[in-house]
This record gives structure tokens, C-alpha cells and sequence, in this order.
């Protein structure tokens, strides 16, 4: 399939992801919104996403094909492990994922591009890992934390000024929902944290007991003393 | 060149009934049974690597007697069938019956075509929302299926086993229960044989726990079941 030259498909587009790792593993959080083109395509979308019991894979770009990706992704980790007795390792993951994007590079050749972040608990090492990649299936690892989506450059911004070696998980929360204020304050394709609507951002947290989504109240707690604070400093 | 005997289908279908039977009557029983939260399945097996309980779909396991390579392969092919179902359509699309059906397809396949047939019986055990919902298939060697409920003995000495548990299940028995059950079944002796206790180490449990979310499927280790044998409470 090839497009005339020029044209573009329009297709909703993730946006803004960020993964901090703690003491006792790794948060990932996301905003809520898909754009197309300057359209809100949807204000709820939800792109951070369970891989399996001890890893999460969280989405930017196309959301459609990123989507199907990861549910592929979900379905190939979980048949791994029932056919072999036992879970692939936290690299054999990523370079799983690595491959499907490689998979994809003729759709991105066309502007359909799939970039997720994925971030996991590797129990072989007893930590929280991150891993970011490029269209063309190329896997690095990230220390600390790292961001992708159009607003990601603002969240690292956001991210590098606040992040502390010694931070606990409620701290890695907090920094993740920070990062993502930022990045929908600078950033017009990510969502903010919709107070009308509660529509707060989705939060899941790795450690060596597994993955577990943060509950909203939580969340919701979180992000009200965010915005609380920003009342009086705008900037944070 | 000699001519070939002729040998009647009866006679043909008898003998590889004989020989299956043979085959899955010479290893240890598995016991898969109902309870209060799910469905538990339990069998004497001393290898910790070589399951012959495990896991097929979010709520679907598998159990298998007879030879370890044939039912692997049956377990194999189960969990290709339910992954790619699930993820062609949705995963609530996954269910028992099908599975079931699959495995009675190819067992009766090779059991009248290939040249010796799978010495092996399964049970594809489904967990619902309540005890009333689950669902147990007992598939034989030659393709036969028949759902049962309850309980179901496969391989070993099965009959004296089903007999002693008979009269002991009740479908609303707790976790702890239902597995001192079991494996008081289990240890029931063959007629005229000596009563032999399994070494805890030598259990393979599993459960399909309907309180658990999505994959209903837990293993019972080693230290889970020495307290519940102890009758300790957790």
C-alpha cells in the first residue's frame, strides 16, 4: 500500500507516556487523550497497558495499529509462558517488542508510526527497568526515567529537574503525574488532568510482587494536590 | 510374498483399546474436583518440571495421565487453540466445550488412523461464576467425550478411588478440605494392595480459583500443601 505523494491517513494519535523507576521497581503513567490532527479524537483513551504479570507497555503514535500491537504483545508473552512452564526473561521481552516494531517500519514509512515504552521488573535483578525504542525496532535502555509521545520532551524537562535516586513509590507516582501536567501544559496534543470529567491520567506500578494498576483514588488524591499547588505556582 | 492375514475392524479397535488401556492403567491417578472456590486438580507426581496439571486459557486447565510426551502435545495444542481464538475474536470466545471438541477431533483421528493410539485420558476442566457453572470433559483415547460433574479419576487405579470419593464430595467444601479429600482418595489402595501415603513432595496441585481475576490458574507448592496437611490454619 503505498499513499500519493503528500497525502497523509488521519487515525487517532497517543501522546504523552513517562516511566520513572523507584527503590522498588518502576511506575509508567499516561495521559488521556488522542488527537487527529487538531481534533480531540478521544478525552478517556487509555494507552498504558498490562504486558503480563511483572511488566507494562505504554503506547504513542497510531493508536489503532499500537493498539493491535499490544494486544498481540499481551497474547505472545502469556503463550510463552504457558508453553514453557515459566515467564521470559525481562529482555526477551523487550526484544520481543523490538521485533514486532521492526515489523511495523513500512506503516511508519508512511507516517503510521508505533513508538511505545516499556518498562518492567526484571526478577532475575531485582529491579525496575525501563526500555524505550525508534521506528525502526531499535531497543534502548533508559536509566531513572525516560518519556515518549509529543509531549515527552516537556515531561523529561520536568522529570530530569525532580528526579531523586532515593525515590520511594509514592514518590515515582507523584513525579510521573507531575511530568505529565507539564507536558499538557506546554504540549497542546496531551490532555491535562480533566477535573469536570475525572478524567485523571492511568498509573501502573511494577514491583517484585507484579504489576498492579494504581487505584483512582489514588490517583485522584495525587493529582488534586498537584493542581492544588499549581494555583499558586503555575509552573511548579 | 505372503498374503497378509485379514483381521476383522472389531478385532483391530479392540486391540488398540486394550493396548491404550494397558498403557494409561500403569501410571499414578489424577483427581480433578470441584470445590467451594473452583476447581482443584491434584496427582501424584514426583517430577517438578513435567506438569501433569496445567494451565490452558484464562479459565480452562488441563489434566492428563498415561504417556508424558502424547498429552504434552495435546497440552500444546490446547493452548495454541485458546490463545489464537482469544486473540482472533475476544477472549470470553474461549471456552471449554470447544476445546474440548478439538481434543475429541484429533484424539479419535489418530485413535482410527495412525498405527497406535494416544495412551493417554484428559480432563479439560472449565471454572464458572458458581459451582453450577463449572465444567469438567473427560476425554478418552479413542475420542470419546463425556462431561461429568463433581469429579473425575483418570488413570492408575482409577475405580477403587472414584468409589472412596463418592460418598465423601460435597460441591461446598473449602480449599483445605477438598485437597485432604483428594489425597485421601489418592492414597486409596488397588484391591489387595497395601494403603501407601504420597510424600507431600511427590503432589502436583493446582487450582482454578473462581475468586481470582482473569487467569484463574494457581499452582499449590510444596509449602502451601504441608500446611494444609498439617491442618494448620493459614
Amino acid at each position: 500500500m503505498r499513499l500519493p505523494a503528500g497525502a497523509t491517513i488521519e487515525a487517532p494519535h497517543g501522546t504523552t507516556i513517562v516511566a520513572v523507576t523507584h527503590a522498588d521497581g518502576v511506575i509508567m503513567a499516561g495521559d488521556r487523550r488522542a488527537t487527529m490532527g487538531n481534533v480531540i479524537a478521544q478525552r478517556d483513551i487509555e494507552k498504558v497497558f498490562p504486558a503480563d504479570e511483572f511488566s507494562c507497555v505504554g503506547i504513542a503514535g497510531t493508536a489503532g495499529l499500537a493498539i493491535e500491537m499490544v494486544r498481540l504483545f499481551q497474547v505472545e508473552l502469556e503463550h510463552y509462558e504457558k508453553l514453557e512452564g515459566s515467564t521470559m526473561s525481562l529482555d526477551g521481552k523487550a526484544n520481543r517488542l523490538s521485533n514486532m516494531i521492526r515489523g511495523n517500519l513500512a506503516m511508519a514509512m508512511q507516517g503510521l508510526a508505533v513508538v511505545p515504552l516499556f518498562a518492567g521488573f526484571d526478577l532475575d535483578k531485582g529491579i525496575g527497568r525501563i526500555f524505550s525504542y525508534d521506528v525502526t525496532g531499535g531497543r534502548y535502555e533508559e536509566h531513572s526515567f525516560h518519556s515518549v509521545g509529543s509531549g515527552s520532551v516537556f515531561a523529561r524537562g520536568a522529570l530530569k529537574k525532580r528526579y531523586r535516586d532515593d525515590a520511594t513509590e509514592t514518590d515515582a507516582v507523584r513525579l510521573a503525574v507531575d511530568a505529565l501536567y507539564d507536558a499538557a501544559d506546554d504540549d497542546s496534543a496531551t490532555g491535562g488532568p480533566d477535573l469536570a470529567r475525572r478524567i485523571f491520567p492511568v498509573v501502573m506500578s511494577v514491583t517484585a510482587d507484579g504489576l498492579r494498576r494504581v487505584p483512582e483514588p489514588e490517583v485522584t488524591a495525587v493529582v488534586e494536590a498537584i493542581v492544588a499547588e499549581r494555583m499558586t505556582r503555575p509552573g511548579g | 510374498m505372503s498374503t497378509p492375514f485379514y483381521v476383522s475392524p472389531e478385532q483391530i479397535m479392540r486391540d488398540k483399546s486394550d493396548y491404550a488401556r494397558k498403557g494409561i492403567a500403569r501410571g499414578r491417578s489424577v483427581l480433578v474436583m470441584t470445590y467451594a472456590d473452583g476447581i482443584l486438580l491434584v496427582g501424584e507426581n514426583p517430577n517438578k518440571a513435567l506438569h501433569k496439571v496445567s494451565e490452558i486459557y484464562d479459565r480452562i486447565a488441563f489434566a492428563a495421565v498415561g504417556k508424558y510426551n502424547e498429552f504434552e502435545n495435546l497440552r500444546v495444542a490446547g493452548v495454541r487453540y485458546a490463545d489464537f481464538t482469544g486473540y482472533r475474536y475476544d477472549r470470553s470466545d474461549v471456552t471449554s466445550r470447544g476445546l474440548a471438541n478439538a481434543y475429541a477431533q484429533q484424539l479419535g483421528a489418530i485413535f482410527t488412523e495412525a498405527g497406535k493410539p494416544f495412551e493417554v485420558e484428559i480432563t479439560v476442566a472449565e471454572v464458572g461464576p458458581t459451582v453450577a457453572d463449572d465444567q469438567l470433559y473427560r476425554l478418552t483415547f479413542d475420542g470419546m467425550v463425556q462431561e461429568e460433574h463433581g469429579f473425575i479419576v483418570m488413570g492408575g487405579t482409577a475405580e477403587p478411588i472414584a468409589v472412596a470419593l463418592r460418598d465423601e464430595h460435597v460441591a461446598d467444601a473449602d480449599l483445605d478440605t477438598a485437597v485432604r479429600l483428594a489425597l485421601k482418595a489418592l492414597s486409596t489402595p488397588a484391591e489387595g494392595a497395601e494403603r501407601r501415603e504420597i510424600p507431600v513432595n511427590a503432589i502436583e496441585a493446582a487450582v482454578l480459583d473462581r475468586t481470582r481475576p482473569r487467569r484463574a490458574f494457581k499452582r499449590l507448592g510444596a509449602e502451601r500443601l504441608g500446611t494444609i496437611l498439617e491442618g494448620t490454619p493459614r
